[in-house]
């Protein structure tokens, strides 16, 4: 009898001892840190390895920890598709924040049907929900919806003869057949279309045929990098008055300082992170928007970009599917995910659906003009 | 008439920094018939530290000179370090070195800097000048005088001094250049600093205009070893012709035919004129000893 | 012992066969059969560039070009309707016709002026593919609907995973083709294309038709890229311009170089190498960069014709 108790109460002193495997919640992402996208894919890892820094420090998801795993595909889909391979077999996560550029993101779309895992995506082209894919979600705007919103404004000042001058990278390209779709409907006349590569230093020739163009009312200007900033200058110094419009593509502080006093004036679409102090109190993505800069400046010492802001949004989106499913099976997650209402980002505030995995509409967007060096609000 | 000025003007400004890199692929093939991969690295090296320094606050001329410098010094340490320990590798391997080197570099940079986009203002401002309808920045002039000046300096260099000419003579034959005294070593360490310099000299003048990050080096090496060849690898006035060249053609396709190809024309260009002279505009006729 | 010995075309293809097999016995999950697929369509790419390289001599920096036409062929006629095989050849098809009429010319040139002609073919194809998106999709690319590998080892009645299918499709391809290739360089044809190798001049006064020759093997190269980029574009089901990009072209001809340019173990070495390090090198973050290029230049310095060529040495020195 008393063996038989000694075996026993030595067993479950064994188990109890046993320390618990610490049960981690493994995320994985691939992103373009370096390479001719790391203009989006720094501030995305910066930005998903802050937020799981604090949440593990506030003790996790219920209690469980985070581990969030990141490779760098530098935008190649066929790095990216391996990567995802990896994370999903070998780093088995339950979810894939990633995909900084759009050929990234459809090349690593497949294998997330495959193996039921759900990915959401943080490119820009509308090609990544149209059709929607069970397992892919995104958190920027569509470079569709982008064009709608200049074109909106564009025509409510009266306007209707547009000059197009894009780049040639996937983002500027994408975005130019969309404002080429929509503008017809949008009651906008496309005039003129240029383009420019993206390490190009000199815009001057395409700027002046445009200028020349008879009749021409507005330029838009679809692109992100250094283009945007070298075709800014050179449009003021060209001296052309017509009202020009930037993208989405370089919605950040550092747009302003490449391009100078050249950008005074200019409008453009983008996030309410860049104006942080001009949200009204009652504005739903006050504060996120408010906390995720005060956080990114105190650990990195520099304000955050709107790449940087899809990551973010992302992983909030994540974090807040998983404690609603209750559970990190990744299906249950992706069925969360679609659940998703009334999410408040810094990106916008985002409702899911079964056939909407993008979650935001144009109001989203805030028109903005920079004025001084800074930006301001157009309403 | 005033658009066609316009176009010029771009094609001249860009063509000028084209045939600065050029300048520099062309000295160190002189002195070691290697093309090296990495003298994109340099413009960055020059434009990036050149922008750290400003950044912080070091007044432009001293800033400039100590990018000049970093670039040069970084030139002597590609070739001591992977240069000369390869003597007599084929020159494929020499090819792979020179890139092997540029991708170490462009990580360097990537850690030392950092990612982002940089650039400052232009040494004599930044508000154009307009003349004849055109519009050109001051910084162009910069631009286009450098390379200029950087020209002669070759040509009077490789044509007038004993170091210039140690290093023709090496690249013609080493043995032979050894044997009467001038020490090969030397040479081809000077070659890589000054086209080190050259680099480092250009990207310090064009930042304000076409900016600089760690990885805009790829597609400077591109640009200015296809202006090389063009000209004819060897001749600095075949560096210099073929980088504005180059220039030109992209302006004028850009605003005369259609912005989408203007690169394609380059290319078109550089091939029609391989196709009816194989050593390119100036350069020297190829002979195979047997 | 007395008897014909295999001819070296068999025994290359047995030894990668055998590779092949080693490697499927050892990968524990889809994520190796993966980067094992990378590794030997890089190889078969790479294996071109052997013959033009390695055999005659010819630097080419626009290869990756022909993979894009291989690549991009297999991802667009099936929207007009082809089959994905026939759609298939019809590129790698494209890719020799191709070659051999921009060969020509482009191959009067030599040394420097070769690479950046060639440089330049590989841009252009690269510009076109970039900008008629209209065709390819544009910088974003395209997805690829296609030939399964699962499909095909279905039709023998083994249930695959995905990634495995290709690994075997990939590898059984790359055995052929380096089989191919060895048998070329031993045969007469080859030992011409040595001959030029060591100077043109002294070829022609063989009787080599050196112009031919060298077209022939410009030919030959651009099929093995479009022979890999079709298979990459089926194993990946997506497609984007930079397959044919100015660093892919670089990228091949590294693998080579880096390898042993004269040899199609070279060739293996080289893709091994370059495909499986950078998954290896993800620990080191930020480092990567440094370290690759670092390896890059050693590896150079230290075995200036390649990895195989000095391992081989070394081999050799220790037989007594």
């Amino acid at each position: 009898m008393t063996k038989h108790a000694v075996a026993a109460g030595v067993s479950a002193l064994a188990l109890l001892t046993a320390a618990p495997a610490l049960a981690e919640i493994k995320i994985g992402a691939s992103l373009a840190v370096t390479g001719p996208a790391a203009f989006l894919g720094d501030p995305e890892a910066k930005t998903l390895e802050m937020l799981v820094e604090e949440l593990n420090a506030a003790g996790g998801i219920n209690g469980e920890q985070v581990e969030l795993i990141v490779y760098d595909d530098g935008a190649d889909p066929n790095k990216a598709r391996t990567f995802a391979t990896r994370l999903i077999e070998e780093d088995e996560v339950v979810a894939v924040i990633g995909g900084s550029s759009t050929g990234a993101t459809m090349a690593m779309a497949p294998l997330f049907a495959d193996y039921e895992i759900p990915f959401i995506s943080l490119a820009g082209a509308v090609v990544i929900i149209d059709p929607v894919q069970e397992f892919v979600f995104k958190t920027p705007h569509t470079d569709r919806m982008a064009c709608e919103k200049i074109f909106a404004d564009i025509t409510a000042r009266g306007l209707s003869k547009v000059g197009l001058i894009s780049g040639t990278d996937g983002f500027g390209a994408s975005m130019r057949e969309q404002c080429l779709a929509v503008a017809g409907d949008a009651g906008v006349e496309i005039v003129a279309d240029e383009s420019y590569g993206g390490s190009d230093s000199d815009m001057t020739p395409q700027l002046t045929n445009i200028a020349a163009t008879d009749g021409i009312e507005a330029v838009v200007n679809p692109g992100f990098g250094q283009g945007p900033a070298v075709v800014t200058r050179n449009y003021a110094q060209l001296g052309i008055e017509l009202p020009f419009y930037q993208s989405h593509g370089v919605a950040s502080d550092e747009f302003i300082k490449l391009a100078g006093d050249a950008a005074n004036g200019l409008r453009l679409p983008a996030t309410p992170l860049l104006i942080p102090d001009q949200l009204s109190e009652d504005d739903p993505q006050r504060e996120p928007v408010q906390g995720y800069i005060a956080a990114y400046q105190a650990k990195y010492g520099e304000t955050p970009s709107t790449f940087g802001g899809y990551a973010f949004d992302a992983f909030h989106l994540l974090l807040d599917a998983i404690e609603r499913a209750g559970s990190t099976d990744p299906v249950a997650i992706r069925d969360a995910l679609e659940a998703t209402s009334g999410m408040a980002g810094v990106t916008g505030v985002y409702s899911f659906s079964p056939e909407d995995h993008m979650g935001l509409d144009l109001s989203a967007f805030r028109m903005l003009e920079i004025r001084d060096g800074g930006w301001a609000a157009v309403e | 008439m005033s658009e066609l000025l316009q176009f010029i003007i771009s094609g001249v400004t860009v063509g000028a920094i084209y045939a600065a890199i050029a300048l520099g692929f062309t000295l160190i093939y002189n002195a070691t018939g290697v093309v090296n991969f990495a003298q994109g690295e340099f413009v960055v090296i020059g434009g990036m530290t050149a922008a750290a320094l400003i950044g912080a606050g070091v007044p432009v001329p001293l800033a400039a000179l100590l990018a000049v410098l970093a670039g040069t010094l970084a030139g002597v340490l590609l070739y001591r370090l992977a240069i000369k320990p390869a003597r007599q590798a084929p020159l494929v391997s020499l090819i792979i070195i020179t890139i092997g080197a540029s991708i170490f570099i462009r990580g360097a940079m990537q850690t030392l800097f950092d990612k982002q986009i940089h650039r400052y203002d232009g040494f004599s401002g930044d508000a154009p000048l307009r003349f004849g309808g055109a519009t050109i920045l001051p910084q162009s002039l910069w631009i286009i005088a450098g390379s200029v000046a950087v020209f002669g300096f070759l040509a009077w260099f490789l044509n007038r001094t004993r170091a210039g000419r140690g290093i023709r003579a090496t690249a013609s034959n080493r043995l032979a250049a050894a044997l009467v005294g001038i020490n090969t070593g030397r040479a081809m360490n000077l070659s890589f600093a000054i086209s080190a310099g050259i680099g480092a000299l250009a990207g310090v003048l064009a930042t304000p205009v076409t900016f600089t990050s760690y990885d805009a080096g790829v597609l400077m090496a591109l640009k200015g070893f296809s202006a090389t060849m063009l000209g004819g690898v060897g001749s600095p006035l075949g560096a210099l012709a073929g980088g504005l060249l180059i220039g030109l053609i992209e302006a004028t396709t850009a605003g005369y035919v259609s912005s989408d190809y203007k690169d394609a024309a380059a290319f078109v260009v550089i091939l029609a004129v391989l196709f009816v002279r194989p050593q390119g505009l100036f350069g020297a006729k190829i002979t195979e000893r047997v | 012992m007395a008897g014909r010995s295999i001819g070296p075309g068999l025994r290359t293809f047995l030894i990668f066969a055998a590779l092949v097999v080693i490697g499927a016995a050892l990968f524990p999950s889809s994520y190796f059969y993966r980067v094992g697929t990378l590794v030997w369509i890089n190889t078969l790419s790479v294996t071109g560039i052997v013959v033009l390289l390695g055999y005659v001599g010819l630097v080419s920096l626009g290869h990756a070009g022909f993979f894009a036409i291989g690549a991009y062929a297999t991802a667009i006629l099936p929207q007009y309707g082809l089959p994905s095989g026939v759609a298939m050849l019809a590129g790698i098809g494209g890719a020799a016709l191709l070659a051999l009429l921009v060969g020509r010319p482009i191959l009067r040139l030599s040394g420097y002026y070769l690479a950046i002609a060639t440089l330049g073919l590989g841009m252009l194809i690269w510009m076109v593919l970039s900008k008629e998106a209209w065709l390819t999709g544009g910088p974003d690319g395209m997805a690829v609907e296609g030939m399964s590998a699962r499909n095909l080892f279905k039709l023998v009645g083994l249930s695959l995973k995905s990634a495995e299918a290709w690994y075997w499709v990939a590898g059984g391809c790359a055995s052929l083709g380096a089989a191919l290739a060895v048998n070329l360089g031993h045969s007469p044809w080859g030992r011409a294309l040595r001959a030029i190798h060591d100077s043109d001049v002294a070829a022609r006064s063989l009787g080599i038709d050196v112009a031919r020759a060298k077209s022939a093997a410009f030919v030959i190269s651009a099929v093995y890229a479009a022979v890999a980029g079709a298979l990459l574009a089926l194993a990946n089901g997506y497609i984007t311009p930079d397959t044919g990009g100015f660093m892919h072209s670089v990228e091949m001809v590294t693998m080579a170089v880096l390898g042993g340019a004269s040899s199609v173990f070279g060739a293996l070495v080289g893709a091994l190498i370059l495909t499986a390090l950078p998954q290896v090198l993800t620990v080191l973050a930020d480092y990567e960069h440094m370290v690759l290029g670092a390896i890059m230049v050693l590896t150079m310095i230290a075995m200036r014709r390649g990895l195989v060529p000095a391992l081989a040495g070394l081999w050799a020195r220790r037989r007594p």
